[in-house]
């Protein structure tokens, strides 16, 4: 990579700027971060795990939703492989974002590794729709979006870490901020999605793999059925996206 | 799991999350055209995918257990029901699992 339009030779002042830009963008992020955080830090500690495993988790692999998935893996059989097959599929999406941030991307040097890394939902969410402001340096202004969303996260985990080991493990129930995330998630991408086909083969597929192969064993099966199902129902659930693609002007060549 | 395991079992998940946030930038790197297939799964997957998420938190569950999975239920729906209402995230995650532990500690 050549590094011709980098811009990491900016003055000091510059990166000051880029932080007081980014900063208020990141401040809804703040209080869901946190507070997530806090709750994952809260559910290792209901299931017996040390403390310092969300802190890590949070720093390693930075995606929330698969971080509660990890979780309840690390309470269970060393299995590195469903892990990484779980989480590559539940990750999968960031894929597409990636697609969405090449070019945006491109020329920003030693900054461009992280960005990469850094491209959880929330934070590519702020530097996919967000221009920074007239004279703001864009490579900084990114690198703080993402910077700031981690520290959060890093926060909440660290804090859910330390102390709620202690509440997990006198109250009982708390793992279930889990499965509410997860219910949540699921009904926002239903409401924002143009069709529900592919939302009832995850459900079904899981429950057909989770009735023959046993709670242990169904992920893998369940994952390989939604891929089967999705792949097969193409053309019904195709067109749902077609049409937008039409409408709003194709996105995919912008 | 030993210490070792659990950062082996932690690494790996960080491999597999870098992998699918770099493997555009991989594959495409000129601009290259995206498989019609590939951006096919973008739209159709997500749904299924957190489907399945559901289920996988919900796999222990049991009707035949002592509780009948009841505390499980009624904490779907508040979380679902609070959520289509008022679409406010982290109330729907607290106030479920409020009730959730009243009923698991309290009730049954």
């Amino acid at each position: 990579m050549t590094e011709t339009t980098d811009t990491t030779g900016a003055a000091p002042g510059a990166r000051l700027q880029a932080l007081r830009a980014a900063f208020p963008l990141t401040i809804p992020i703040l209080a869901g971060f946190v507070f997530l955080g806090i709750t994952c830090g809260i559910y290792t500690g209901s299931l017996g795990l040390p403390w310092w495993t969300p802190v890590l988790m949070s720093v390693v692999i930075f995606a929330g939703s698969a971080e509660f998935v990890v979780a309840s893996q690390l309470a269970g059989a060393f299995d590195p492989l469903t892990t990484f097959a779980v989480v590559l599929i539940i990750n999968a999406r960031h894929l597409f974002y990636g697609l969405s941030m090449l070019e945006r991307f491109r020329g920003l040097g030693r900054k461009r590794p992280y960005l990469i890394f850094g491209m959880c939902d929330e934070t590519f969410s702020i530097n996919y729709a967000t221009e920074p402001p007239e004279g703001i340096d864009r490579g900084w202004f990114m690198t703080w979006v993402t910077a700031l969303n981690q520290l959060y996260w890093v926060a909440g985990c660290t804090f859910g870490g330390l102390f709620g080991t202690l509440v997990a493990t006198t109250v009982e129930g708390v793992s279930f901020a889990m499965t509410a995330l997860f219910i949540v998630i699921f009904l926002d991408q239903w409401e924002k999605d143009r069709q529900h086909l592919s939302a009832v083969i995850g459900i079904a597929a899981a429950a057909v793999a989770l009735c023959t192969m046993g709670a242990d064993n169904f992920m893998i099966p369940a994952m390989a059925l939604i891929l089967i199902g999705i792949a097969c129902t193409r053309r019904r659930i195709e067109p749902a996206y077609a049409e937008s693609a039409t409408e709003d002007g194709g996105e995919g060549c912008a | 799991m030993t210490t070792l395991q659990m950062l082996i079992t932690i690494g790996a998940a960080g491999a597999a999350t870098v992998l699918t946030r770099a493997a555009a930038f991989i594959a495409f790197p000129a601009g290259r055209e995206t498989p019609a297939f590939v951006r096919y799964l973008g739209n159709a997957l997500p749904g299924a995918v957190f489907g399945l998420l559901v289920v996988y938190c919900l796999k222990d569950v049991s009707i035949l257990s002592e509780s009948h999975g009841i505390p499980e239920a009624v904490g779907v729906l508040i979380a679902g029901g609070l959520y289509l209402k008022r679409h406010n995230m982290l109330l729907s995650i607290v106030a479920s699992t409020v009730v959730y532990m009243l009923l698991v500690n309290l009730v049954f």
